[in-house]
């Protein structure tokens, strides 16, 4: 049966602080932190973008295992801040690592689960036999408005999976989706920022695919919540994953090791695969992993694991687990924030 | 048209430090050379590609506070000569570190990142910069 073969990401350096964020705009910092459970968020360095960010996760996806790149036969990047309108990052990821020219390769969109629709993807052409290994990126470089509620979680980073049938060390045992026509957020065409509709994110949108498509793919797998070690939900705050695990009856100690976005901020399409490399940075063989996306506009990607022997072979130090790039930070003030995300716009030719 | 051209071909060695190896003496040359300034017509026939670690040390580095227009975000920077590990030296810039962390001796590894970008409708061009260690 196919499954994980590989993983790796990449957080940006650079950290702010939501209590920076709210001094700026006259917000009291301890509500803001309550109600969003969100302490800081990542940032890119104004030289980072969604194809340097899936770049170097890819890279350390290959340090763990090193498969030949001429072996992967699709790469998938989910993005919705990839760097062009029309030139695939997917064509990026190939080149800087080697990849062959013979290879299916396109960008995905599907607001925050672009990367998991990666995943289906290229693992479905494993098991048709189409591809040895597929290659699935879920990235971003997110975009807040100023002042708005985003601008305190909207943050930046990426996942890479590699899937393939040989020695995985976690077993994709089932995968499912849920999609519905609910307009929570979006971003029209040629705009910088998205739109949200607030409290409409939650129930409808939210709630209503990601807890279906886990009581789904569970239904379809006969497990139950005490069956995993392991639960990870899209998480664009702090709250709603773990509202999201408690109505479906998770314990804390099955959700805490996959929830980064109190401390990262919400990285979109890499949230959830961002997570489920938390977990796998720390998981067991035999250990069962529940992993849900969700993507705005709306959708989920749900996906039942179990975690092989084979992960007790895999060197996982041989790239930054995640606990590292948590620790490994430099924080800035919202300034360098505003400089760094384009904020403060100079003349016309300087970048 | 000559410029986007030249950034097409020489793409690999800019995003994987694909660099050029003598099968002569076995001189490592970064960026790449058909020819070994050693060997010469010896070594004629027998170049190969060679992937570069991306692992090194900074032999010499300057910071640059008069940046050019594009820089004006990441000022100052700092630019370094860096020894890789398989022997050639190049430049290189030093990203994600305060300019008093920067010093010679300091082991780097490569990272991938934006070099520039065309104003706001053109090519963005990718590359290596490089990040101090531990």
């Amino acid at each position: 049966m196919s499954g994980i073969v590989s993983y790796g990401s990449y957080i940006p350096k650079y950290r702010i602080k939501s209590e920076e964020v709210a001094r700026v705009w006259g917000e009291d910092p301890e509500s803001i932190k309550n109600g969003i459970s969100i302490q800081s968020k990542s940032v890119p360095s104004p030289d980072e973008d969604v194809a340097t960010i899936s770049v170097e996760a890819a890279r350390n996806a290959l340090k763990r295992r090193p498969i030949d790149p001429g072996e992967i036969g699709a790469i998938y990047v989910g993005s919705e801040s990839h760097p062009y309108a029309v030139k695939p990052t997917a064509t990026i990821v190939a080149s800087a690592i080697g990849a062959d020219f013979q290879i299916f390769s396109a960008d995905y969109e599907f607001a925050c689960k672009a990367g998991t629709a990666g995943m289906q993807n290229v693992k479905a052409m494993v098991d048709s036999g189409m591809i040895k290994y597929g290659m699935a990126i879920g990235a971003d470089t997110s975009q807040g408005a100023p002042s708005d509620a985003l601008e305190y979680s909207a943050s930046a980073g990426g996942t890479a999976i590699i899937i393939g049938n040989k020695d995985p060390i976690a077993v994709i045992n089932h995968t499912l989706s849920v999609t519905s026509d609910t307009p929570d957020f979006w971003r029209r065409e040629g705009q910088p920022y998205p739109t949200h509709g607030e409290r409409f994110t939650g129930e409808p949108a939210y709630f209503k695919h990601t807890v279906g498509a886990s009581r789904l793919v569970m239904e379809r797998a006969g497990t139950k919540p005490e069956d995993y070690s392991y639960a990870i939900f899209h998480q664009p705050n702090g709250k709603f994953p773990v509202r999201a695990a408690k109505t479906l009856g998770f314990r804390e100690e099955q959700y805490r090791d996959g929830l980064l976005t109190p401390f990262i901020g919400n990285t979109y399409s890499a949230a959830m695969i961002t997570g489920l490399s938390a977990v796998l940075d720390v998981a067991s063989p035999g250990d069962r992993i529940l992993a849900v996306s969700f993507g705005s506009g709306a959708g989920s990607d749900a996906f039942d694991i179990t975690v092989t022997d084979a992960i007790e072979d895999m060197n996982r130090r041989a790239a930054p687990t995640i606990k590292e790039m948590m620790s490994n930070v430099k924080w800035i003030d919202y300034a360098v924030y505003a400089k760094f995300k384009k904020k403060i716009v100079f003349g016309e030719n300087i970048d | 048209m000559g410029e986007l051209s030249s950034i097409w071909r020489e793409s690999s060695h800019r995003y994987r430090l694909v660099g050029h190896k003598c099968g002569n003496c076995g001189t490592v040359y970064f960026p790449p050379r058909d020819i070994c300034i050693k060997c010469h017509r010896e070594s004629i026939g027998k170049i190969s590609e060679c992937n570069l670690s991306g692992k090194g040390e900074i032999v010499s580095f300057t910071i640059v506070h008069d940046v050019p227009p594009a820089f004006a975000r990441q000022r100052p920077y700092a630019m370094a000569l860096i020894k890789l590990e398989e022997g050639p030296i190049l430049t290189a810039q030093i990203v994600d570190s305060d300019m008093d962390e920067i010093e010679i001796g300091r082991k780097v590894s490569a990272v991938f990142r934006r070099i520039r970008e065309d104003g706001k409708s053109g090519l963005i061009q990718y590359g290596y910069k490089f990040v101090l260690d531990g």
